[in-house]
């Protein structure tokens, strides 16, 4: 009797992990999926609970030559976690232990499948924070916010994931584990920590993280600005940045999201305004009301509406509850949505806008504007219904028109989401052939056969084989 | 090719191109102000300079393009002019890209982060003289693998720096210098972010900045006094450890400064290499021999330990 080479992985893996293998059908079609529109469908599902079942996974997955694919939440929104080349998916959900809380050295060290929000939640009772906070940070991992170097609207202020790394417990593409970065202040050698953060799990798979603390600020005040006109918004952000001061966070949410938003959550967002900007100042009192008063002049100059102030912390979460909801919200105008996240110049704010309506216009598509303004940061959301016909084209038309204006104004093709799969073939806008195949060169120091989560971030065909020092002839070396 | 207009690499980075070239080893020529860090250079190797210039700051974006080769002074005071800094807090001859091939952070890194945080976008010559443009020219971004950060600290064995993009930040309206004789740790744990707590065993230098109330409060909540600035570092010696570590170190009679909360050891001894493990080793060197398979690329200097 013959055994199919499939039976064969799933009885090895079996072997180490029992029944946290999953093959039925219902759960790989779950784990086809991520928060983007693309799917895929994954040859097994393993569940490990510690480091050396993921190196046991590994080391079965090349036996049987077969890829594998680290996948935290699922949240991704670049298909950064959808399967492609039938991979074996490593879910990380069952390694959740807060590990060890280091407050002498301001440290945590924690699981990859520990949820964001988890984590600052066990820390603020103890006067600290992890500063990253995606807007899917209820439910979103740090292994994922470690694979995307993940934002979020404090990171304005505070630098996005690989500023609050110091270490990463890695599970290599050839099985071997080891340490990337270290407590120490200045680890010797190259600096794998930073090139592994935001590698979109093609370079190992975390199994242990070291991020840093964040002291809690002793204090907060919140704004809410509204605007006439768009254009006033986007001016105040500038303006805020230039007059040097840089908030927490600096959010805008444009008509249609303020409209959606407040009929989801019912923050008291003026639906009357072209726009709002929400702006949160933190750190000690004296520099905090220096900048309310830095916020108030510039806004005054650039014809705010009302200036809202949250006078306790329950206002203050009911207005980041509004703009944390705004991506669910987008359900009640239409079922399905898809969002980009290129980064412009603060100063091309109004003008990509404005393309990204007109564009939204000539595809026949609702378009809704949250973002991180401060940093230039859009998230323009196409609204859509998937069973409407042919709409997916018009969709994937827009968001690559809206690509083009960012990055012809001056901007990047994603400020925090990660290139994954969805945006891996808009890469040769931004980088040159050769740019792109140095980054391969990089890659593959960690896997060059191209196991761990393939086919993602570079485009096919990045690598030039015989562009690195190979034409250089014999006897040219002193 | 890319879309972007604003993307081309100026005619400066060409030429540099053209210098670095193709084929014979060369050593990159800084303010030689960290000159001995990894070790001598080959003697063989051509000299060559990275450019320099501003090449355009826009304060309104909080970010500054420029050659690699210019001088820190030549950046603060185009910065200055803005009421911006980028707090790499080296020798004012100390050159832009040769800090950053250097990788060491400046003593107000407890508050500002890692100086490798602070760039945006990297244009560096490879092994084969061509141009690779790295990160990007916004305050955020995640467009492919962060090559950036890798090239801080590579003593250019990998990449030529020639053009960089920075983050900057606002100059704060009041910088304090506090000194004393208190514990430094219960300083530490007293303060929110400070922006530096130094420490010698025996007394204590402490820099608070920020708005002027609010640093007046926070000195008034030690028994210190005010002092110029920073201390005397004591040598070119340097070792790092756990911020916690620190505690162990006690007063004897090596002359040593220590930075409270970030882990940095400052000494008139010299610093001994630290090890690093065999798995890292092997893809330090892959990365070695994959982007300069015939070490051209400054010759003689070593990131990994040998």
């Amino acid at each position: 009797m013959q055994i199919s080479p499939d039976g064969n992985l799933l009885d090895d893996l079996r072997s180490v992990l029992g029944d946290r293998v999953r093959d039925g059908d219902f759960e790989l079609g779950l784990y086809g999926k991520d928060g983007s529109v693309l799917e895929g469908r994954p040859s097994l599902v393993c569940l490990p609970v510690n480091t050396d079942e993921v190196r046991q996974i590994v080391k079965i997955c090349r036996e049987h030559d077969r890829p594998f694919l680290a996948r935290g939440s699922g949240t991704g929104l670049a298909g950064g976690a959808v399967p492609v080349g039938d991979p074996v998916i490593i879910a990380t959900a069952k390694m959740n232990q807060i590990l060890e809380v280091d407050l002498e050295n301001r440290i945590a060290w924690v699981e990859p499948g520990v949820l964001n929000l988890d984590l600052t939640k066990e820390l603020t009772p103890q006067g600290f924070h992890f500063a990253p906070d995606p807007s899917s940070q209820q439910v979103c991992s740090i292994g994922g916010n470690v694979a995307n170097n993940s934002g979020g609207p404090h990171c304005l202020a505070y630098g996005v994931t690989s500023a609050h790394v110091a270490a990463i417990e890695v599970v290599l593409p050839d099985g071997s584990v080891t340490l990337l970065g270290d407590l120490a202040a200045e680890p010797p050698g190259y600096d794998l920590r930073g090139l592994f953060v935001g590698s979109e799990g093609t370079m190992g798979v975390a199994t242990k993280v070291a991020v840093r603390l964040t002291p809690n600020p002793p204090a907060v005040r919140t704004l809410l600005l509204d605007f006439p006109d768009v254009r006033d918004g986007a001016a105040t952000v500038s303006a805020i940045i230039a007059a040097g001061l840089i908030p927490a966070a600096l959010e805008m949410m444009d008509k249609r999201a303020i409209e959606i938003v407040e009929a989801f959550v019912n923050a008291g967002y003026p639906t009357e305004a072209d726009a709002v900007l929400l702006v949160e100042l933190d750190g000690l009192p004296g520099g905090v009301e220096h900048g309310v008063e830095v916020v108030r002049s510039v806004a005054e100059r650039h014809q705010v509406g009302n200036i809202r102030v949250a006078a306790d912390n329950e206002e203050r979460e009911l207005l980041w509850k509004g703009r944390k909801n705004a991506f669910g919200a987008v359900a009640r105008i239409k079922p399905d949505y898809y969002l980009h996240d290129t980064v412009v110049p603060r100063g091309k704010l109004v003008e990509v806008l404005e393309k990204v309506y007109k564009i939204a216009d000539a595809y026949d598509l609702i378009a809704v504007n949250v973002f991180h303004a401060g940093d230039g940061n859009l998230h323009p959301i196409l609204a859509y219904d998937s069973d409407e016909k042919g709409v997916l084209e018009r969709v994937h038309a827009a968001g690559r028109a809206i690509v083009t204006a960012s990055i012809e104004a001056g901007g990047v093709l994603s400020g925090e989401h990660g290139i994954g799969l969805e945006k891996r073939d808009y890469m040769g806008m931004l980088f040159s052939a050769h740019d792109m195949a140095t980054q391969d060169l990089v890659r593959e120091a960690f896997d060059p056969e191209g196991f761990a989560n393939p086919l993602k971030v570079l485009p096919s065909g990045s690598r030039c084989s015989d562009s690195f020092g190979q034409h250089v002839p014999d006897g040219a070396w002193v | 090719m890319g879309v972007n207009p604003l993307g081309a690499a100026p005619q400066e980075v060409h030429q540099f191109s053209e210098e670095v070239g193709a084929s014979d080893p060369v050593t990159v020529v800084g303010g030689k102000t960290q000159w001995n860090v990894g070790g001598a250079p080959d003697h063989s190797a051509r000299e060559v300079t990275a450019p320099t210039g501003i090449w355009s700051h826009e304060p309104e974006e909080m970010t500054v393009r420029c050659g690699a080769g210019t001088t820190l002074l030549e950046l603060s005071e185009q910065l200055a002019r803005h009421s911006q800094m980028v707090p790499f807090d080296m020798a004012p001859n100390a050159t832009v890209g040769g800090v950053l091939s250097v990788g060491r952070s400046g003593i107000r890194r407890l508050r500002y982060g890692h100086i490798r945080d602070l760039v945006l976008q990297i244009r560096h010559i490879d092994c084969n003289g061509k141009i690779v443009t790295s990160g990007g020219p916004t305050v955020k971004n995640v467009s492919g693998y962060d090559l950036c950060r890798l090239m801080v600290g590579s003593l250019g064995k990998l990449g030529c720096l020639a053009e960089v993009t920075l983050r900057c930040l606002p100059m704060p309206e009041t910088t304090r210098w506090l000194t004393g004789n208190d514990d430094p740790f219960e300083i530490y744990a007293r303060l929110y972010r400070p922006s530096s707590v130094l420490w010698n065993g025996e007394q204590v230098w402490v820099c608070l900045e920020g708005v002027s109330s609010d640093v007046e409060a926070e000195a008034a909540l030690l028994d210190l006094t005010e002092t110029e600035g920073p201390p005397q570092l004591p040598g070119d010696g340097r070792s790092s450890v756990q911020p916690k570590e620190l505690r162990s170190l006690s007063a004897d009679d090596t002359n040593w400064i220590a930075e409270i909360g970030v882990g940095i050891i400052h000494s008139d001894k010299p610093s001994k290499p630290q090890q690093v493990s065999k798995t890292n080793e092997s893809l330090m060197r892959e990365l070695e021999r994959r982007l300069d398979p015939n070490g051209r690329l400054n010759p003689g200097r070593q990131v990994v330990p040998l």
